[in-house]
Order: structure tokens, then sequence, then C-alpha cells
């Protein structure tokens, strides 16, 4: 059984986000990147997944930045083998989307020959509806997202997915399959600072795609901070008096 | 402009998203085709009356989508693309939405955009204005047609519309080839007692609370509130609070005449499940998070210092 999980970098949205000029894109100078929260959960599912079933794991990521450090705390996390798929871009250009590395993802998937792939279900920086369906339709697997229990018995899947109002079901499929993890099966873990140290100095293998980006609507698509007039009236203050002024509201309203 | 909707229900109800999404069609003069996957000819009949507004229904019915299966529906719904040929599909921002329409738009050489809230008519086509990076900025988009959407659940009000529902089509496409198999349907587990749906008062805390040993502080503003506590999806996944008491998307929908908030930043889903309560205060240190532009009330102060100072407040208030 081998295992690909696709991991991607994600802007730490409790940072404050500022465009560039005309709206192409986030300013990205000092905004901090992170591990998609949903593909740390895909990486947890897939090291659950290895030492449950003895499956082999290859970590793919195809970031133009940071891409090597990700991949390295993929190995630090217990994957077998990482891949980074070279992700040259003009300078200037905003990193491709979802949708224009699906290609070069593809090739990579069909280079490690998984059995599984999985990825997090959402991106938050994705505005082309999700890795996991388009990268299913392009190798013509069956799929399923919002998942949050995996299984394996033989080449036979079985996933929990979740739906509206706390329904789920348990959902079969034949492998090769991929999946848009939602939750693993229990919170990724922790890893110890040394650990990444000593892998500071492992090579990361690259691979050069002969695919080329996808088509996206990237031109067609500006960005904007939404208007905040008409939003919440700011309680100002220190705790204590915040605190006095919540209670004030409350009483007002006869809820306390 | 014709549109094609993707029909979800469930337990033999229309979801409201199917009018959401009717209602957003109209609004750019669409021809509106709804289509409905369902176990058997009986089923899509009693589904079909419901839809009134729309201008045309068709329906799979087999045993094989008797309950949502992702591959057999997306091969369904590709079929009703290729003989209805629409300019613009849509389908809810759902796990059927978020499965199908990515696929589609790959597999009928489409573009596709996700987190649609607004859709107007431009020269060339549709102008979309979608909500990326947690709901904190938003993107507006030339869509060339034809094309495929997810719509945000809440982008128009759903109300029906009035008129004769139309004729039910039945659709035979061949699903056979479907490597997928829909196997047990797990309802959710009521056992605790816990209903956040009829609760009056809720004290909700996100991913800053950070782990449960600060769980005592917010159990006891939720007692001196007399609130429920609950919790956004982190919180649940992370096993700080059980699943009864996730609001949201993929948990419960809740209208309290109180909803207070602590350290969640007020994601699209988790507003979906939220944000019709009649009172909401939002704690939350950055002044940029989406939930204050859902919010009545807003601080952001330190969710630490402020938990307990307001329980404090309303303890001695209340004696
Ligand atoms: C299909 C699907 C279904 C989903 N269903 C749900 C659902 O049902 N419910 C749900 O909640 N989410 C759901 N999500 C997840 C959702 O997208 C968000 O990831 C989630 O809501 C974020 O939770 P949060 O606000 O607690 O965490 P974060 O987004 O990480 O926000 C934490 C917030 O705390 C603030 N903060 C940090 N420190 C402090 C402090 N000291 N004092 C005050 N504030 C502080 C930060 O500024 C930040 O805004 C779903 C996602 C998908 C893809």
């Amino acid at each position: 059984m081998h295992i690909a999980v696709i991991l991607r970098l994600n802007p730490v949205l409790t940072d404050e986000l500022e465009l560039t000029e005309g709206g192409k894109d986030i300013d990205r100078e000092w905004i901090g990147f992170e591990l998609n929260p949903m593909d740390d959960q895909a990486l947890e599912q897939s090291v659950l997944l290895k030492e449950a079933h003895g499956a082999k794991v290859t970590a793919i990521a195809a970031e133009a930045e940071g891409g090597e450090r990700l991949l390295r705390t993929a190995l630090a996390r217990g994957v077998d083998d990482v891949l980074l798929i070279s992700n040259k871009k003009d300078d200037d250009a905003p990193p491709p989307s979802s949708r224009a590395r699906t290609p070069l993802l593809v090739e990579a998937i069909k280079q490690v020959k998984p059995d599984l792939v999985i990825t997090g279900i959402l991106s938050t920086d994705d505005l082309y509806g999700e890795l996991a369906p388009q990268l299913a339709a392009c190798l013509n697997w069956p799929q399923a997202s919002a998942v949050s229990d995996v299984r394996l018995d033989g080449m036979v899947l079985t996933v929990r997915q979740e739906y509206a109002g706390g329904m789920a079901a348990l959902i079969e499929m034949d492998l090769p399959a991929v999946i848009g993890l939602q939750t693993a099966a229990s919170p990724p873990r922790y890893v110890a600072g040394s650990k990444l140290r000593d892998l500071l100095n492992t090579k990361v293998p690259e691979m050069e795609a002969s695919a080329e980006f996808a088509e996206d609507l990237s031109e067609a698509t500006t960005l904007n901070l939404p208007d905040t007039s008409g939003g919440a009236e700011m309680i100002e203050g220190d705790a204590k008096s915040v605190a006095a002024r919540i209670h004030e509201i409350l009483m007002e309203r006869g809820l306390v | 402009m014709r549109a094609l909707i993707f029909v979800e229900h469930s337990n033999g109800v229309v979801s409201e998203n199917a009018f959401e999404m009717l209602l957003l069609a109209k609004s750019i003069g669409a021809e509106c085709h709804g289509l409905i996957c369902t176990g058997d000819a009986g089923a899509a009949q009693a589904l079909g009356t419901q839809l009134t507004g729309f201008d045309a229904v068709s329906a799979v019915a087999d045993p094989t989508v008797g309950h949502y299966n992702p591959e057999a529906v997306l091969i369904a719904l590709k079929a009703a693309v290729e003989t209805q040929a629409p300019d613009v599909v849509m389908t809810s921002y759902s796990t059927a939405g978020v499965d199908l329409a990515a696929g589609l738009a790959v597999r009928s050489e489409r573009p596709m955009l996700g987190y649609v809230t607004d859709l107007e008519l431009n020269s060339g086509g549709l102008s979309a204005t979608s909500q990326v990076y947690g709901g904190k900025l938003t993107a507006k988009t030339d869509l060339p047609l034809p094309a495929v959407t997810t719509v945000m659940p809440g982008a128009r009000k759903a109300g029906s519309l009035s008129g004769a529902a139309p004729a039910v089509t039945m659709l035979k496409p061949d699903l056979s080839g479907a490597r997928t198999r829909v196997r047990e349907i797990i309802t959710p587990d009521n056992s605790s007692g816990v209903n956040l749906g009829n609760a009056d008062m809720i004290f909700c805390v996100g991913r800053a609370l950070g782990g449960t040993e600060k769980l005592p502080l917010a159990e006891a503003l939720a007692a001196a509130l007399k609130a429920e506590l609950a919790g956004s999806r982190p919180v649940i996944d992370a096993g700080w609070l059980p699943k009864i008491r996730q609001v949201g998307k993929s948990g419960t929908k809740v209208k309290p005449k109180l909803y207070l908030m602590a350290g969640v930043s007020g994601a699209p889903e988790h507003l979906e499940g939220m944000e019709s309560s009649e009172l909401i205060i939002a704690i939350n240190s950055d002044e940029q998070a989406p939930i204050f532009r859902k919010a009545h009330y807003g601080t952001a102060c330190d969710m630490f210092q402020l938990i307990p100072a307001l329980t404090e407040r309303l303890n001695s208030g209340n004696s």
C-alpha cells in the first residue's frame, strides 16, 4: 500500500492581510506561511495509516518557496519519502492556483504511483473548488471530500464522509482513489524541534514536471478587502471595562 | 441563459440551498433547471413537486444514488450537463458541492469558481463575487461561460417562488461504472441530551482556546451566563469538546438569543451555523477577523483576560 499526501503552504490567517497593487494577490512580503491546517490533518491520517497497515507514505509539494522545509517537517512526522515539484515562476507573479498546479501534481502522482492520494479538503486561498476532486477527475479515480475517518481493507477503502447537521455516511471505494480529508482520526502529532534540526541537511528530491500549468481565472480575478462598515460596534478598553459594557448590553436586553 | 441547479435533499425534503440558488439564478435572468438524484421514481416525483419556481426538473432515479454517492452522482450530473447544455451549473457549497463541482469542471472542461456569494451579468458572461481566505477577502471574477460554480449557503434568502412545480423528466445515465458504494448512513448521536439547536444562550469557543487546560475558564463563563458551551470545528476535532457541541456547516445550526464567541475567526463554515442568532458578541484579538462583519458587538480584547473578567462581573452582578 502506497499513500501520497499532498501538502500546501497557506498564509497564516490571523496575520493582517494586505493586497498588492491592483489586487491580483495578497502581499506576501510580511505575512507568515504555515502548513495548510487541513493538509496537516491529511499528513497525520497518512502516517496513522502507515502505522496501522505498514503503508508507505510519500509527501508531495509544489511550492516555489518553503517547499523543502515543509517536506522536511513531513519526514519528521513519519512519512517515508518526499518529492518537491519544481515550480519556478517569475518573481512578481502570484503563486499558481490549485487549478494551475493540478497537471503538475497529476504528473508527480503518476510517477509516484500511489494507491491512495490524501490531501486537505480545503485550502483557504483556493478559488477553484478544491484540489482533491480536481486530481480525481484528471486521474479518473473515485473521490470523496469532507472525510473524517479512513479505513483500509486490502484494496478497498472505507471513509466516513460528513454532511450538514452532523450526518455522515460510510462510503466504500475501490483503490486507487483520492480523498479530501477534513479531520484525521487523532490530532496532528507534535514534532520536537531537535528532530527537525536533524533533518536540516537532508536532501529533498525534486522533480522537473513536463506538464504546463493549467489555465485558470487568475487574470480575470481581483481581490478586495471587504467593506467593514456596518459591522460590529467595537467595544474598546481593558478587560474589566469591556466586561462591564458587555454585562450592560446583556442586562438591557434582559439576557441576564 | 440557462442554469442547472443540483438539488440536494434529505429525508424527502428539498434543501433550502436549492431555493437560494434558484433566486440567485433568477436574478441573472436564467431559465432554471433542477436536477434531482434519488433512489426511485416515486421519491423523485415527490421531491419534484416541491420545486415551485423552477422552469424544468429532471431526475435520476437509481438505487446507486438512493443515498448521495459522490462518484455515481458526478456521472449523473455530467450526463445532465451534456443533455441540457446549461450556461452555468450551480451546486451548493456543501459536501456534495465540493465533490461535484470541481470534478465536473475538469471533466467537462469548464472554468469553475467556488464560494460564490453573488452573480451579475456582464458583457462576456458573468461577474462573480466569492469569498476566500477564510472570509477575510472577497474576489471578483469575470467568469466566462459555460461555467461551474459552488454557491455559498445564504447567498440569497431562500423563499419559494409562486407557480406550479414543473413535471419531472427522468434521465437514465449508466451508473454501473461507479467504484464507490454507500455502506451505512450515520445519524448524529443525541444521547447526551445536549441540544444547541434549542438553546437560548450559547457561549462558543474557537481554536484560540488552545487546549483543555483552558476549558474551565470557558465553562465558568458559560455557567455564569446559564449558556450552553459550544465550539468551532477545530475545538471538536482536537477533542476539547464533544461533536454534539459543534456549531457550523458540519455541526449544528443555531439561532439563540445570545451567541457570545471567543477566539473564533468567523470562517464562512462557522457563520453558516450561527449567523441568524439574535445577538452576536465576538471576542477576537484580530481586528480584521471576519466575525466582526457579522457580529453586533465586538472587542479585540484578549479572551484570556476578558473571559474571567466577564465571569466575575456576571457572578457579582447576578448575586
Ligand atoms: C466542509 C467544511 C465544513 C466545516 N464545518 C465547520 C463547522 O461546522 N464549524 C466550524 O466552526 N468550522 C467548520 N469548518 C472549518 C472552518 O473552515 C474553519 O477552519 C474553522 O471555523 C476555524 O475555527 P476557529 O475560528 O476556531 O479557528 P481559527 O480560524 O484559527 O481562528 C482563531 C481565532 O482566534 C483569534 N485569537 C487568537 N488568540 C486570541 C486571543 N488570545 N483572544 C482572542 N482571540 C484570539 C484569532 O485572531 C483567530 O481569528 C468547516 C470546513 C469545511 C471545509
